[in-house]
């Protein structure tokens, strides 16, 4: 049952992620990529690591992949000329790739590395796979952790002041400095009151 | 139960997929940028293969780090290409040749 | 004698120079002419004293000599540098002399010099000349020495230089200063000779160490064998032949007249060109031992004092003339060197710095009197003019011919006579050669006196108005060196050659008893005696004769003057051509380094080091860029590529080297 699961899905998988290289449209590129992610994350929960496969698509198919959709959608991309030297590049892509895949493949079933035959446990039904990962996450990695934090924390900042625009009249923005250089002369005004005529002397 | 290989060629595959992507899709900087997602999906699934298979959780540790950086990675990648569509109104990669020494 | 006393006394007498030396130098701007000549001549004036003390002391004060070491320098190995002191009588008389000639010098400068707008520096730098000289003649080790050997050089050639702004001046103390490197060179070898032998560099260990093992044998070149000693003697003897001026290495001294006349006198005819004949002498244990050294100093000495005399006929500047003569007369002092007559040799260098001196401030004055003319044909009738100076210089020439009676005559005849008793065909030969010089000496001697203060009056009506004598600082330093060019043979002939001046306290030794010299003492009865002696002998008549051909071709009969030289005339080229060695020096040594020098800059640098290495290099790197750049296209998709190319290469060698293996 598992394996006719982990089939079908890996199938999909892979016919998603062929469409993603090879459709016209970068928009369906990215739909078939959400397509992929949804996959592989039935994959990982099939092998128990259900945090991760929540995360991939809350975080792929719910931030980074919207952000693409966003991206591809603002820009007036010309297709067309992106599709340029397409199948003038496909036989390099293909051999390189097969090549690769050649080898990879000659790794995983060779002798020396020996997991041929290997299979992946049942997921136990007591250990809890969130709570397993924040078990170790808190504690041994709390570091690293932090620092994915921080590299976060980072994108968010650089992404804003890369596409953050200057210049631009009619909007409100600080000016630190001027705020910090301000005098009372700027803010206060004071009023003399009249008391006999009971009428304001301001200067308008 | 599912054989670890399965999962080690599925890794390879799209991978390899990715790869060819790369080669493929070579004008357009999202494409590439989405070419990269799935090689560094291909690696996480390796991760996961093995985490499951050895019941080591630190593979999934390093799944999630890596989908750390990844997001990080395409937040400002996009944030790049915003800015290169701005002040070039193209995001063709053959146009870009200003590194050429 | 208190020995701290002495200690202190050196120490002035090395150092008030140089600090007189240094004001002037430094300060001179401050100080001022009257300032800087009243340092200096107070510097050296007070040196002068201290030396004339010390000669006291050494020679009547019967103090022992004295050998100390002030401070050690380094050490290397066993081998120590070290700066000391060592005073017995040949150093007593070097210094009393080197002393007293230089302040008659500095005297007779402020009236040389007093229109030059380089006037403090030249009394720096002679007052620093001074300082080197005693340096070089009051130094207990060879080190010292050859510091001092280089500090005159140095001062030498600043001074033929002086007046920098002229070419030949240039040119005159560039060479200068590299014939004496080649000299230095020999004398430098020398002295690494002895160090590696004997690993010391101390007169007094190194004489020690030699008398122990006499016989040491040295491989040069290949497997022949040489005497050490000789080897030695003869590297510092080329040292002595290029301060000394000595055939082949003379070709610096006449042109070194290109310097100011006070120069001449001091350095290049008093003391800095005896400092060969002193070094020898201070070595004389050395070269004692080996008679081939001893043959080496003999021939070359002879042979300078009668070749260079003859060139010296020829000459018609009067600097230059003086200028042979000297280089003649220091080959008399380095023949007596040759045959053990070490105390001849530097008797003949103690007078002959007063008369040589005397000779060159006497054509100083003669130089100032025509404003700075030295041509002597442009000369001629100046005694009535100059009587002060024609005196001086006629008192000069006679200790210079060897009249009876002056002090060149005894230091010449003990020359002479100490070579002519030496057993040897080389001694007989080397004995013609400075007799007939003796000929020489006579004939271009008087040939000067008689162009410049005798016959017709060559010069310019305006140069003759001006005539007149020079001033008094001029002329009391020509009187005060007149006295002892006079006198000095008369009072002291008797016990510093004859006696036992330089051997009671060891400042010279002498090994065989058969020398030329102790004949001479066997036979001495006193002055007189040896001046009757000497008329036995052809060289007073030999003197006498010169005297008369020279009267006779410039004064009484000078229309016989060209049927005299017409036969001559291959001989008077010759000699103006001073046999070539200048012609063979510049074409060949210099000609030859320039030529080598350029060969070397076509080829080494600007084809190997500028063609092949560095733009070789440059070129090789901006090719290999230019190829190179070719991949860097500036596409990012290039780039992503060979980062993949890359990837696959390093899984290909990951499969092929462990999974496939």
């Amino acid at each position: 049952m598992e394996q006719v699961i982990f089939y079908l899905f890996a199938g999909v998988l892979l016919f998603a992620a062929t469409m993603v290289i090879s459709v016209r449209n970068p928009v369906y590129a990215a739909l078939f990529l959400v397509l992929a992610f949804f996959n592989a994350a039935v994959l990982w929960v099939l092998v128990g690591a259900e945090f991760l496969g929540l995360a991939l698509i809350v975080v792929y198919v719910g931030a980074v992949m919207v952000l693409f959709l966003f991206v591809l959608m603002m820009l007036d991309v010309n297709t067309a000329a992106m599709r340029e030297g397409f199948t003038r590049y496909l036989p390099v892509g293909v051999v390189v790739a097969g090549l690769m895949l050649l080898q990879l493949i000659v790794v995983i079933l060779s002798e020396q590395v020996d997991l041929i035959g290997g299979l992946i446990p049942e997921p136990s039904a007591e250990v809890d796979n969130v709570h397993a990962i924040g078990q170790v996450l808190y504690t041994a990695y709390v570091y690293p952790f932090e620092i994915a934090a921080v590299i976060l924390l980072l994108a968010i900042v650089a992404a804003i002041s890369l596409t953050m625009r200057r210049q631009r009249p009619n909007t409100q923005r600080q000016d630190v400095p001027k705020q910090l250089s301000v005098t009372k002369e700027q803010r206060l005004r004071l009023v003399q009151i009249d008391k006999k005529n009971r009428r304001h002397t301001s200067d308008t | 139960m599912i054989e670890l290989s399965n999962f080690l060629v599925l890794g390879a595959l799209l991978f390899c997929l990715g790869v060819a992507g790369i080669f493929i899709n070579r004008k357009n900087v999202i494409l590439l940028l989405m070419c990269i997602e799935l090689i560094l999906l291909a690696v996480n699934i390796n991760f996961i293969g093995f985490s499951a298979y050895l019941d080591d959780i630190a593979g999934q540790i390093f799944v999630f780090f890596i989908l750390t950086v990844a997001a990080a990675e395409v937040a400002i990648g996009l944030a790049i290409v915003v800015v290169l569509f701005r002040s070039r109104g193209d995001i063709n990669v053959a146009a870009l040749d200003t590194m050429r020494g | 004698m208190d020995p701290v006393l002495v200690e202190w006394v050196l120490y002035a007498i090395v150092l008030l120079p140089l600090i007189a030396a240094l004001i002037a130098g430094i300060g001179g701007p401050w100080i001022g002419r009257v300032g800087a000549h009243r340092v200096t001549i107070g510097g050296v004036g007070l040196a002068t004293v201290l030396s004339f003390w010390v000669l006291y002391a050494q020679v009547w004060g019967g103090a022992a000599p004295l050998d100390i070491t002030v401070y050690t320098w380094a050490t290397v190995g066993n081998l120590s540098f070290e700066i000391g002191f060592l005073v017995d009588r040949l150093t007593a008389v070097m210094m009393a002399t080197v002393t007293f000639v230089a302040l008659m010098v500095h005297i007779y400068t402020i009236g040389y010099m007093h229109d030059d707008p380089g006037y403090q520096r030249f009394f720096s730098y002679i007052a620093l000349f001074t300082f080197a000289m005693l340096m070089l003649v009051m130094a207990n080790n060879l080190l010292q020495l050859f510091f001092a050997w280089e500090a005159v050089g140095l001062v030498s050639y600043l001074l033929i230089g002086f007046w920098y702004t002229r070419e030949s001046a240039i040119f005159a103390n560039l060479k200068a200063f590299l014939v004496n490197r080649v000299g230095d060179l020999g004398l430098l070898l020398g002295i690494a000779v002895l160090a590696s032998a004997f690993g010391t560099l101390h007169y007094g260990e190194l004489f020690a160490a030699v008398a122990e093992a006499p016989d040491q044998t040295l491989n040069l070149f290949g497997a022949a064998e040489w005497s050490l000693i000789t080897v030695a003697c003869v590297l510092i003897f080329i040292g002595c032949m290029g301060k000394s001026a000595q055939v082949p290495l003379h070709v610096w001294l006449p042109d070194s007249m290109e310097g100011p006349t006070p120069i001449s006198a001091l350095i290049h005819a008093a003391t800095m060109v005896t400092a060969g004949i002193f070094l020898v002498a201070r070595l004389s244990p050395l070269f004692e031992l080996s008679t081939v050294a001893l043959t080496v100093v003999l021939v070359v000495g002879a042979l300078t004092a009668f070749f260079m005399g003859l060139i010296g006929l020829v000459q018609n500047d009067i600097k230059r003339v003086v200028a042979y003569s000297t280089l003649s007369q220091l080959g008399y002092m380095v023949a007596a060197l040759g045959v053990s007559a070490y105390a001849a040799g530097v008797y003949h260098l103690f007078t002959h710095a007063f008369f040589k001196a005397l000779l060159f401030l006497a054509a100083g004055s003669v130089i100032i009197a025509l404003h700075h003319e030295q041509d002597m044909r442009k000369m001629g009738g100046l005694a009535k003019y100059l009587p002060i100076t024609y005196i001086t210089m006629l008192i000069g020439t006679l200790a210079l011919i060897g009249f009876p009676g002056f002090s060149g005559f005894f230091s010449k005849e003990a020359v002479i006579a100490a070579v002519g008793y030496s057993a040897g065909g080389w001694a007989t030969f080397a004995y013609w050669l400075l007799v007939l010089g003796v000929f020489v000496t006579a004939l271009y001697s008087f040939r000067l006196l008689f162009m410049v203060f005798h016959g017709e009056e060559r010069m310019d009506a305006h140069a003759r108005e001006h005539l007149h004598e020079s001033p008094r600082v001029v002329t009391i330093p020509l009187l005060l060196l007149a006295v002892p060019s006079v006198l000095i043979g008369l009072l002291t002939f008797g016990p510093m050659v004859i006696g036992d001046f330089f051997k009671v306290d060891g400042s010279i030794q002498v090994l065989a008893t058969e020398h030329g010299l102790a004949y001479l003492a066997a036979g001495y009865t006193g002055v007189l005696g040896f001046i009757g002696h000497a008329f036995a002998t052809p060289v007073p008549y030999l003197a006498f004769a010169g005297f008369l051909t020279a009267w006779l071709l410039y004064i009484k009969r000078p229309e016989w003057r060209p049927r005299v030289v017409a036969p001559l005339a291959p001989l008077q080229r010759l000699l103006e051509h001073k046999y070539g060695f200048d012609w063979l020096y510049v074409q060949g040594a210099a000609g030859g380094g320039r030529a080598l020098a350029r060969g070397l800059t076509l080829v080494g640098e600007r084809w190997i080091i500028d063609g092949a290495l560095v733009n070789g290099s440059a070129r090789l790197i901006g090719r290999a860029a230019a190829g190179v750049r070719q991949l860097q296209t500036g596409y990012l998709y290039h780039y992503a590529f060979i980062m993949v190319i890359g990837v696959l290469l390093l899984i290909t060698l990951f499969v092929v080297r462990t999974v496939l293996a």
